[in-house]
Formats: structure tokens, sequence, C-alpha cells
């Protein structure tokens, strides 16, 4: 009974986790249909994600599971399923929400440790190199200036990102 | 007619890596006396953020917005994962009071406020809305009857449909008539509004490559000469990596991926070379053939 009672409150927990998350609200109106996996591309041809298996293992609380698998890192956000849910759960915006509190749990994959790096170094995700401010010249395309990059890390440090990938660097 | 002027967003992408769809586009725009304004600082739109800080996402796309009320002027964009986000993220500040006050917290660091004047609209939807299609049917001097395409246009710009809502992403309408204007024919394919994977590339690289596989698959049983897309990352999928599907399948395509502006530049009577046809991986030859085109080398393959 005790354990009953304690199992009821962790997963209540983790759903309202979730719940609280903007992007994550929607979570708790999914009746299990299975139109999501039906309308999931990615679902279609390999077992290792499934959108409503995400979202049940959520619910009943199975943060672990969820957060350090890869399944939420194989969404293709193509909002299929999103925009044929019944219950309009916003079930790609909810994997986003669950991403963001993997990557707060330590758990990341590398291409978006790439991504943040570049961000903080350019404002861009790609890299902003002479080579190709050369190209685009030989190519008559107007040049493209720097991105204000102290003006974006002033903000990124007001969002607390620039903490998290401190904390993402030293983990490596 | 109304003067259509847009800031052009380009995103971080296009650029560098995908520079044939930002020429064609700046050829096009030309014909069809569109103003397009240059966006020099611009940062990331958000969208490859959104998923390590949803926070860092939102305070990325709101400089964007920003910048662009400064000017006083609408954002298109060319990738519809740029434009999708910009959409979102300026619908959801406009209707959100909360949400505006603490990303306007973040914007206060560099002097900038959200105030909610401007639209966001990826090319797709500028043509529809407002270039307009008799526009662009006066500017074709070469209608390319001969051609049969395939389109591809891209979940972002279609879904969410609470969004962007120009057309049903069920059965959407809108891409394929810009296409039949150029005069090719638009064939249907199996699974056409089918995702290409594009956006876990990096994370794993096999489902997307069989994702796009397939909907070669698909467009190759109709018998389309070319698919026709409005995305950079779709193209990637399509054009990049069409050489690595046919060695990790087997398999051999061969069907070029084609920027809709490029299509459309074709028709206005632009030749190949000035919209970037060279730069294609996957290369269009038998569309010229078709269209009984010739291409020039250009300098940077001297």
């Amino acid at each position: 009974m005790e354990y009953g009672k304690e199992e009821k409150t962790t997963n209540l927990a983790f759903s309202k986790v979730v719940t609280s998350r903007l992007g994550g609200e929607t979570i708790s109106l999914c009746y299990q249909c299975g139109t999501c996996a039906s309308s999931c591309p990615v679902a279609k041809i390999t077992e290792r994600f499934n959108p409503r298996e995400v979202i049940k293992l959520s619910l009943l609380g199975e943060k672990n599971e969820v957060i350090s698998g890869d399944a939420i890192w194989l969404c293709c956000s193509c909002y299929n399923c999103q925009e044929r849910c019944p219950q309009k759960v916003e079930i790609a915006d909810v994997i986003y929400a669950l991403r963001n509190i993997a990557l707060e749990e330590g758990y990341i994959p590398n291409i978006y440790s790439e991504f943040a790096s570049a961000l903080l170094n350019d404002g861009r995700i790609v890299k902003v190199s002479k080579f190709v401010e050369n190209k685009r010249s030989v190519l008559g395309l107007p040049p493209l200036q720097p991105t204000g990059v102290d003006a974006l890390r002033k903000i990124l440090s007001a969002t607390g990102f620039d903490k998290l990938q401190q904390k993402e660097e030293e983990s490596e | 007619m109304t003067e259509v002027r847009y800031l052009l967003f380009l995103g971080c992408v296009i650029p560098y890596r995908i520079t044939s769809y930002e020429i064609s586009t700046r050829k096009v725009a030309e014909k069809l006396g569109m103003e397009l304004v240059e966006m020099p600082d611009f940062n990331c739109c958000g969208l490859p953020i959104d998923s390590v800080s949803h926070d860092m996402m939102l305070a990325l796309a709101a400089r964007n917005l920003c910048l662009a009320e400064q000017q006083n002027l609408n954002i298109m964009t060319l990738c519809p994962g740029c434009g999708g986000t910009l959409l979102k993220v300026n619908e959801k500040l406009k209707h959100d009071k909360v949400l505006k006050q603490k990303v306007n917290g973040y914007l206060k660091e560099i002097g900038l406020e959200f105030k909610g004047t401007i639209k966001v609209k990826h090319i797709v939807q500028v043509l529809l809305e407002d270039v307009g299609f008799e526009k662009i049917k006066e500017t074709i001097q070469r209608p390319l009857t001969s051609l049969k395409v395939a389109e591809h246009e891209g979940c972002h710009v279609l879904r969410p449909k609470k969004y962007l809502g120009f057309d049903d992403p069920e059965d959407p309408m809108v891409f394929k008539k810009l296409i039949e204007l150029t005069g090719a024919e638009c064939l249907d394919y199996e699974d056409e509004t089918a995702c290409c994977g594009a956006p876990i590339i990096g994370v794993n690289d096999m489902i997307p490559l069989q994702l796009t596989r397939e909907k070669l698959v698909h467009i190759r049983e109709v018998g389309a000469q070319a698919v026709i897309t409005v995305c950079p990352f779709c193209h990637m999928m399509f054009d990049i990596n069409q050489p690595r599907i046919e060695r990790v399948f087997n398999e051999k395509f061969g069907i070029p991926a084609l920027h809709y502006t490029q299509l459309l530049g074709l028709a206005m009577g632009i030749s190949p070379d000035e919209l970037a046809l060279d730069q294609l991986r996957v290369k269009a030859s038998k569309v010229l053939e078709v269209l009984s085109l010739t291409q020039k080398a250009t300098p940077l393959q001297k």
C-alpha cells in the first residue's frame, strides 16, 4: 500500500514536470489511441521510436527510460501526429520539452552540442568562414555580417543557456 | 499592383551550403518585381536549438523578429524551418502576454523589445498571397510543357496548420498549382506528404536515408523527371545525399532535385547558368535536354 502510494506520487511528479514546460502542457490529454504511431514516418520503419510509447512512458513516470533512451531524439518533427491527434496533444512539442529535460540531466546527442557551440561562437549553426565568404563574393552574392555575437551572448546568459553549455563541456 | 517588399531571412544553411536556392530566388524575385531587403546581422532562427533549450530558441527567434520590427518590414524566409519557427514565436508572443514579458526580459539585456508589429511568411505563402498566381503567369516566357515533375513541399510549409493554415496539410494544393504555372506537369505519387527525415541527420543517418529512398522509389514509379523542393534540408536529402542513398541501398535513381525557384526561373526564360543549376549534385542534364536547353561550365568549375 505504502509502495503504491509512493509510486503514484513519483508518476505524477514527472508528468507534472513535463506539463509545466512550455510545449509540454498537453501531454496529460493523451488517451493512447495510437493515431500518432500510425501517422509517424519513423515508427513505420523502426521500432526504436513510437510517439505513443514515449507519451505512455512519460505519463507512467518512467523518467529515466524516456530521457536516457534514444527514442526522443529520433522524432523528425514532421508534425503529422500533432496534426491528427484527436485529443490535440502537441506531441512534437512534448518531445522537444522531453529533450530539454534530457539535456538538463546530461543526455544530449553530439550534434546538438556542436550546434550549441557554433551558436555561441558565430550566432549561427554553420560556421562563418573566410572560405565561404569568398565563395559568396565569387557567386555575386551580398556579404553577410557577423551576427552581433556579443549581443547574443548577453541573451544566452540571461536564458541560462551558457551555464547549460558549460555543464555539457565539463561532463565530456 | 501593391508593392511586394520583404526582408529576406536566409538562415544558417542556405547562404553557405545551398547558394543555388538563394541565387535562383534573387533572379526570380527580380522578374516578379519583388524587392528583397538584406538582413545582414540576423542570427540562427532558433529551431536547431529548440531541442537543447526552448527558452534559448524563443530568445533567438525574438531577436530576429525585433530586427525586422526596427525596419518595419515583414520577413520572408526560404527555409520552412526558419519560417515555421519565426512565425510560431511571433504568433505566440503576440498572444501570450506572460511569455512576451519573459522573452522581453531576455531581450532587454541587448536593448531590444518585441512589439508584435510584423508578419513572417515562407516564400510559398508570399508567392500565393502577395505576388499572386496572375503575376507569376505573366512572367512565364518559356512554358515547360514537356517536363514531368514530382513535388516535395516539406513538412514545415504545411504543419502545424494552427500557425501556417494557408493550405490543407492532408491534401495540399498550393505548391502543385505553383509548379503547374511553369507549364510542367506535376504528377501525384504515393505518400506525397511524407517527411524526408532530414531533421535527424547527424543523430541517426540511416532513418532519413531510408525515408528519402522510399520517396525516390515512389517518385520514380510515376515517371517524374525531377523532384521540386522549397526547403534547403529536404533538398540536401534529395540532392547531396542521393548518391549516398544509391550506395547504401545499391540502387540507381538519378533524379535531379530542383529548387522551385530554379524551375520557375527556367520557365521565365532565365538561363540554367544564371539559376545555378550547375551547383546541383545530381545533374539536371536530362531535364535540360527535355527542355532543349544547354548549360555552360561556370567560372567556379573552370
